[in-house]
C-alpha cells in the first residue's frame, strides 16, 4: 500500500495538507483478540496519525490512547490523521480510507497549544464515536511532605495546567467535582474535617457540613443535585445523604461500623461505599432512599474506594493486600456481576468520562504520583508531576 | 500480487462555505478555542518543555484569586454552632499525654489493656474546671486507604468518647476529630510506627 501526499502550499489560503491515500484490499484488521485486562470493553481503534511534531504530537497521541485508540502503521490502520502544528494552531484532517470520507478537518487558533490539541483529539474521538474527554478536568489533593497539610489542585486531566484551589495551609482531602465548575472537598480549616463547596469561577466557598466530628468524603450524584457523605455526629462514622446545598439530610446507615467512600450509581438511585460492618471490609450498595445494604461480591480483599462508571456496567476500587494496594474492577452487570478483575498497583481510582480511562495513584517510595491507566489493556501512564504526593483524584464528568 | 489502486482525493477543508470569500486570511476557517477565563482553569502552557511534565515549585495561580475567607451558614443553620464551641480555644496537649490511647490494626475497640488508662482521664477531667472541654484525637497507621483511615480514626475516637460517658463523664464535653493517617508521630513504614501511630489522643481544652 502507499500513500502519496500532496501537499497545497497556497499559503494565502491556508489550505489544509490533503491527503491522497491508496485504497487496498486487504481486509480490515480489527482487534478481536482478548484484552488485557480480559474484560468486555469495544478493542481499540486502529489509528496511523502523521505530521505533528513536538509536545503537539506526544500530546494527541496521549490524548487519543486514553479514548480508545491505538497506534498502528498505515496499512492497518482504520483511520489515518493527518496533523501539521506550529506556535498558535494546530490542525488535522481525519480520513476514512475505507469510506474514503474526510471525517473531520478543523484548525485550532487561540487559548495554548494544549488546549488545541486536546480540541482536535476530541473532534477525532467524536467522529470516531468515541466519547471524548481530552478537554476534561480532574481535581487532586497534593501534600507537599506526603503527608499531612496539603493542597487541593485542578489540572487538565493529563495533569498540565494545575492550579490551586485551596490556600487554606491545613489537612485538605477529597476533592470531588460537583456541576457547574463547583468543587467539593474537605478541609481541616477549622481545625476538624468540614466539607466544604467552592465555586471555582468566583472564588467563593460555603460550608456543606459541620457538624461534630467527622465531615468527610462527600460524593455528588451525576446530575449534580444530591450528595453523599461520611459524618460522625451521631456517634458513629456513617452514611448521609443531602441536598446539593447540604439540606434535607438523611442517615442512610446506623450501628456501630466504619463507613467510607460513597460514590452513586450513574441513574442516581444506588449508592455504593465501604463498610466493615461484619468485621470485614466489604463494598455495599444501598438504596439512595435508605433501605436494606447488599454487599457487592468481590472476590479480592479489603475493598475500599469504590467509584461507578459512568455507563454503570463496572465498579472500580482499591484492594488492600499485605504490603500494598491494587485497583480492580467488578461487574456490575447482568451475568458477570461480581467478577472481580485485579489490574495494577495503585489506589484512589476514579473514571473518565468514557468509562474506560481510570485515573488513579501510584506509590512511588510512599509518596504518590497520579497516572492514568487504560482499563482494557491496563496500561498506565503517569500524569504531569507535580512536586510532592499527589493523590486522592476526582475526574470533572 | 497485490494490486495497488491510486486514488487521488484532494480535499480542501471547507472550500464551498467559503468558496465566496476569496483567497486572503480567513480567520473564520479555524476554530477558536472558548476563552477560559471565565472558569478560571486552564491556561497556556506552552512554554513547558516537550515531553517533560510541569513541576510546580512556585505556587501557582489561585482559583478564582484570593483565598476565599467568607463562608455562609449550613443550609441547616449549624454553620460554626455544633462544633463551634471549641473552635478558637487555647489547648493543653500535654496534661493527658500519657493517657494515649493504642489500638489494633483496623480495630476501634478499646483494649483491656488501655482502659485504665481511658479511666484516668475520666477522673481527672471530672475535676477539672467546669469550663474546660476535652478534644480527642483518633489516629491511624499508614496502611488503609486515606478516607477509610478519616472514619477509622473517628470510630476510635468515638469509641473513647462512649468509654468516657459510660465513666460518667458529661458527653456535651466530649469533642472528637479524626486525622485519619494524616498525622502519624512515628514515620517508620514497619509494625514498631504502626504501633504507635494507631492512637487515641486526649486534648484539653481550655476556657478562652
Amino acid at each position: 500500500m502507499k500513500l502519496t501526499r500532496l501537499f497545497l502550499t497556497a499559503v494565502l489560503c491556508s489550505v489544509l495538507p490533503v491527503t491522497v491515500l491508496a485504497a487496498t484490499d486487504d481486509a480490515i484488521r480489527i482487534d478481536r483478540e482478548a484484552t488485557a485486562s480480559g474484560l468486555d470493553f469495544p478493542p481499540a481503534i486502529p489509528i496511523h496519525i502523521t505530521g505533528f511534531s513536538g509536545e503537539v504530537d506526544k500530546t494527541i497521541k496521549n490524548d487519543l490512547f486514553f479514548m480508545g485508540f491505538r497506534l498502528v502503521s498505515e496499512k492497518e490502520a482504520r483511520y489515518l490523521l493527518q496533523g501539521k502544528n506550529e506556535p498558535g494552531r494546530v490542525e488535522g484532517v481525519l480520513y476514512d480510507p475505507f469510506t474514503k470520507q474526510t471525517k473531520v478537518a478543523k484548525a485550532f487558533t487561540g487559548s495554548g497549544t494544549r488546549s488545541q490539541t486536546h480540541a482536535l483529539a476530541d473532534a477525532v474521538a467524536q467522529a470516531a464515536e468515541r466519547i471524548p474527554i481530552a478537554q476534561t478536568k480532574i481535581a487532586f489533593l497534593v501534600q507537599p511532605s506526603g503527608v499531612g497539610p496539603g493542597e487541593i489542585y485542578v489540572a487538565d486531566y493529563d495533569g498540565y495546567s494545575a492550579q490551586s484551589v485551596t490556600q487554606d495551609g491545613v489537612i485538605v482531602a477529597a476533592p470531588a467535582w460537583g456541576k457547574g465548575s463547583t468543587l467539593f472537598y474537605t478541609s481541616y480549616k477549622f481545625g476538624k474535617p468540614d466539607i466544604f463547596s467552592q465555586n471555582l469561577s468566583t472564588g467563593a466557598r460555603k460550608a456543606v457540613a459541620r457538624f461534630n466530628g467527622l465531615n468527610s468524603s462527600v460524593a455528588i450524584s451525576a446530575d449534580g443535585r444530591r450528595l453523599a457523605m461520611i459524618l460522625g455526629k451521631s456517634g458513629n462514622p456513617d452514611l448521609y445523604v443531602s441536598d446539593i446545598d447540604g439540606g434535607n439530610l438523611r442517615q442512610l446507615t446506623t450501628g456501630k461500623a466504619v463507613n467510607a467512600s460513597p460514590c452513586w450509581s450513574p441513574d442516581g438511585r444506588t449508592i455504593c461505599f465501604c463498610s466493615d460492618r461484619t468485621g470485614v471490609t466489604a463494598l455495599y450498595t444501598i438504596s439512595a432512599e435508605g433501605g436494606a445494604l447488599t454487599r457487592v461480591p468481590t472476590t479480592v480483599g479489603r475493598p475500599t474506594e469504590p467509584d461507578w462508571s459512568p455507563d454503570g456496567k463496572y465498579i472500580v476500587f482499591t484492594s488492600q493486600r499485605r504490603g500494598g494496594f491494587d485497583i480492580c474492577v467488578v461487574s456490575m452487570d447482568g451475568s458477570r456481576r461480581g467478577q472481580t478483575t485485579s489490574l495494577v498497583e495503585g489506589e484512589d481510582p476514579v473514571w473518565a468520562p468514557n468509562s474506560r480511562a481510570v485515573v488513579f495513584a501510584r506509590n512511588v517510595n510512599h509518596r504518590h504520583v497520579l497516572s492514568l491507566l487504560d482499563v482494557p489493556s491496563k496500561q498506565v501512564k503517569d500524569v504531569a508531576r507535580i512536586s510532592g504526593s499527589a493523590s486522592s483524584p476526582s475526574w470533572a464528568r | 500480487m497485490k494490486i495497488t489502486k491510486f486514488v487521488t482525493l484532494i480535499t480542501v477543508v471547507a472550500v464551498l462555505a467559503f468558496a465566496g470569500q476569496g483567497c486572503k486570511k480567513r480567520p473564520g476557517r479555524t476554530t477558536p478555542l472558548p476563552g477560559q477565563a471565565a472558569s478560571g482553569v486552564g491556561s497556556d502552557t506552552t512554554g513547558n518543555p516537550i515531553g517533560s511534565g510541569n513541576p510546580i515549585t512556585t505556587a501557582p495561580p489561585m482559583i478564582g484569586g484570593e483565598t476565599p475567607t467568607t463562608m455562609k451558614a449550613n443550609a441547616d443553620g449549624t454553620f460554626g454552632a455544633a462544633s463551634g464551641s471549641i473552635e478558637g480555644r487555647p489547648k493543653d496537649r500535654e496534661k493527658f499525654k500519657a493517657f494515649t490511647v493504642y489500638f489494633d490494626f483496623d480495630r476501634s475497640v478499646i483494649k483491656s489493656s488501655e482502659a485504665s488508662k481511658v479511666d484516668s482521664v475520666a477522673g481527672q477531667f471530672k475535676n477539672e474546671n467546669p469550663a474546660c472541654d476535652l478534644l480527642i484525637e483518633g489516629h491511624c497507621d499508614e496502611r488503609g486507604t486515606a478516607e477509610y483511615n478519616r472514619a477509622l480514626g473517628e470510630r476510635r475516637a468515638l469509641a473513647i468518647r462512649e468509654y468516657l460517658i459510660r465513666a460518667g463523664v458529661n458527653g456535651e464535653k466530649i469533642h472528637t476529630v479524626s486525622f485519619g493517617k494524616d498525622q502519624p508521630v512515628a514515620l517508620g513504614h514497619d509494625e514498631a510506627s504502626w504501633a504507635k501511630n494507631r492512637r487515641g489522643e486526649f486534648i484539653l481544652v481550655l476556657p478562652k
